[in-house]
């Protein structure tokens, strides 16, 4: 589609990957065949995309060292560095909720 | 912020956002239009900078949209944030609004606002693909079906290469279409319904021809591509280790049940499942405004034909009062605008308004038929397994949340929640939430209720944010204290 523009490179685990402009992180590492980034906290399974609109935090990544970010809304960016360690706790969000009612 | 407070704050950039800021910045309002987007479009319009709209539907309507925007914010009438994200929003006694704003990720404007204040507030926040969890579901490779058109759209990535597209509704088409485009295999698409029911009911159907020709043409380039489209069945089950490498189709009846003995397996790498969309209400809920259960039975903001809430200067249009595609959301959103107008003085459009209230009210008739075609089959949960993973971020089980109700008594979601934490995670129930009060409600015997989904729906803070913004607030951190849904 956006064959003809420019294209840069990134990192996953030290691992080169090319992407375009305007393209999420998540789609250049689908793109390179990469559909898992991280392992969950309690299972250890492997997971990636799955809504694709900033809802469901499953696609977390670490971007140049900042953890939990979400792969399907972040940029990617020429020399940017992802790695895909595991994301921290919620931040605070609905955690306590039970004591809101 | 000690900025004089706008006369509308619009939550949302998608076709009703755009409407409802276009009409009450032209109708002279001093407009505040906050997005998370990097783009004004929202879902439907989403695209890469600098795409010209090829393969977009009325792409005419967004274009005059955004240059009409684009006249406002020239000038001082309509101050457009992009990039962010609304968290919470408060107002004590009868002053304006605050908006609490985030960007909508680290580092992703240079000029943060940290916060808006507005007399009026209108949400036009969309919404996300309702999910139904089937074992295998949480395999890398399964994806929102709507994902993976924003990504198609977004960033011009096909999500896998031979893909097949279930659950169930007309925005499946666009979804096995667009794939099919830009080069990936569909195996097939999976309806539980059968979609011909629709077409039986000639009062929706004809109220917006255009849309049945959109249908038309879908069907068309699924012949073109040679897509299998399979009706009365569901995909029951994803297999695969690290990832998807195929999935089961069953055939099953109107309730969902399974027919015996239809079984087939498909070979695939992407599973794009889309059970309709689910509004996004936590603004909505955190203002206290009232709530409902849809045509679509997921929970709906309550609105009355001028799209006022049920909270004094609070409007809120599109997919948060029902989700029934762009072309109602415009016409809901530029109502609304017109509405806040009036509302703050300014001089009915009495023959506009009365024109847009028709054409919600048609479309609306419309969108109830396509749900009543389209329903989220009875039986679903009968495809679960104790294992199946319910609540994809903590990671509950089918099985914890059944010993929850089963020997705790947790009948109810609260209480489920409480004690087996679905819904607990990063994402605060809104991927499970639907599939939670279902699953409750089906080991209980009954029908789904608005209480369960309330129940399910309320989050103290509409996106997570930094330990720093909530210290940052001039008042103690805003505890979760909004008004209970229950007594609002
Ligand atoms: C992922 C996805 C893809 C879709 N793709 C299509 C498609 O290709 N074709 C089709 O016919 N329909 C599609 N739909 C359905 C589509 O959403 C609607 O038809 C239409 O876009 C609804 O318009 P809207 O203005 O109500 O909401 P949306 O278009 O969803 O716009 C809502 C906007 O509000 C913003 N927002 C929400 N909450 C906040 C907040 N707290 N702070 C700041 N901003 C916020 C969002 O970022 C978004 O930009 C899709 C839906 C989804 C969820
Ligand atoms: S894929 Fe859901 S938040 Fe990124």
């Amino acid at each position: 589609m956006t064959a003809e523009l420019p294209t840069f490179t990134l990192t996953f685990e030290g691992r080169p990957l090319t992407a375009r402009p305007g393209q999420s992180v998540a789609a250049a590492l689908t793109d390179a065949g990469i559909r898992a980034w991280r392992a969950t906290r309690g299972e250890g399974a492997p997971r990636g995309l799955f809504c694709g609109i900033g809802v469901c935090y499953d696609c977390l990544i670490t971007v140049d060292g900042r953890p939990a970010q979400r792969a399907c809304l972040v940029p990617a960016a020429e020399g940017m560095a992802l790695t895909g360690a595991p994301p921290p706790l919620p931040r605070p969000s609905g955690a306590d909720e039970g004591n809101a009612s | 912020m000690n900025e004089r407070p706008f006369d509308l704050a619009v939550v949302g950039a998608g076709p009703a956002g755009l409407a409802a800021a276009v009409a009450a910045g032209e109708s002279g309002l001093r407009v505040a239009l906050v997005d998370a987007g990097p783009r004004p479009g929202g879902q439907f319009w989403r695209h890469a900078e600098g795409a010209d709209g090829a393969g977009h539907h009325d792409w005419e309507t967004f274009a005059s949209l955004r240059s009409r925007l684009r006249r406002l914010t020239a000038g001082t009438r309509v101050r457009h944030l992009p990039l962010h994200q609304v968290w919470a929003v408060d107002r004590a006694g009868d002053a304006p609004f605050t908006l609490r704003l985030t960007p909508a990720f680290d580092g992703a404007t240079d000029e943060v606002t940290p916060a808006v204040r507005a007399r009026a507030i209108a949400l036009c926040t969309g919404g996300y693909d309702r999910q139904l969890p089937v074992p295998g579901w949480t395999l890398p490779g399964v994806m929102a079906a709507g994902g993976v058109q924003a990504l198609l759209k977004g960033s011009g990535t096909v999500a896998g290469r031979r893909a097949v597209v279930a659950g169930t509704g007309p925005f499946l088409l666009p979804v096995a279409t667009g794939l099919a485009a830009a080069g990936a295999e569909v195996a097939a698409v999976v309806e539980a319904a059968r979609p011909a029911d629709w077409l039986r009911r000639p009062l929706g159907a004809a109220a917006v021809p255009g849309k049945a020709v959109e249908g038309a043409g879908y069907a068309a380039a699924l012949l073109r591509h040679r897509v299998p489209y399979l009706t009365r069945s569901a995909v029951t089950r994803v297999h695969g280790g690290d990832e998807v490498t195929a999935v089961t189709v069953e055939r099953v009846d109107g309730s969902g049940r399974v027919v015996p003995g239809r079984t087939r397996r498909l070979a695939v790498d992407l599973v794009a499942f889309g059970w309709g969309f689910t509004p996004s209400l936590e603004l909505v809920v955190a203002l206290g405004a009232g709530t409902e259960r849809g045509a679509d039975g997921s929970l709906v903001a309550t609105v009355d034909r001028a799209r006022r809430a049920t909270v004094p200067g609070v409007y809120v249009a599109g997919e948060a009062t029902g989700v029934g595609g762009a072309a109602k959301a415009v016409a809901e959103g530029e109502l609304a605008g017109l509405t806040a107008a009036v509302d703050a003085g300014r001089p009915a459009p009495t023959k506009r308004g009365r024109r847009l209230a028709a054409r919600i009210a048609r479309a609306e008739r419309f969108a109830e038929a396509m749900h009543a075609a389209h329903p989220v089959p009875e039986r679903w949960t009968e495809w679960l397994t104790e294992a199946t993973v319910l609540c994809r971020c903590e990671e509950v089980t089918v099985g914890a949340v059944e010993r929850a109700r089963e020997d705790l008594g947790a009948g109810d979601p609260r209480t489920a929640k409480l004690l087996a934490r679905p819904g607990m995670g990063w994402c605060q129930g809104r991927v499970c939430g639907f599939a939670t009060a279902a699953l409750l409600a089906a080991g209980a015997g009954r029908a789904v209720t608005a209480e369960d989904l309330r129940a399910l729906g309320k989050r103290p803070l509409a996106a997570p944010v930094t330990l720093g913004e909530l210290a940052a607030l001039p008042e103690p951190p805003d505890p979760p204290d909004f008004p209970d849904p229950d007594t609002a």
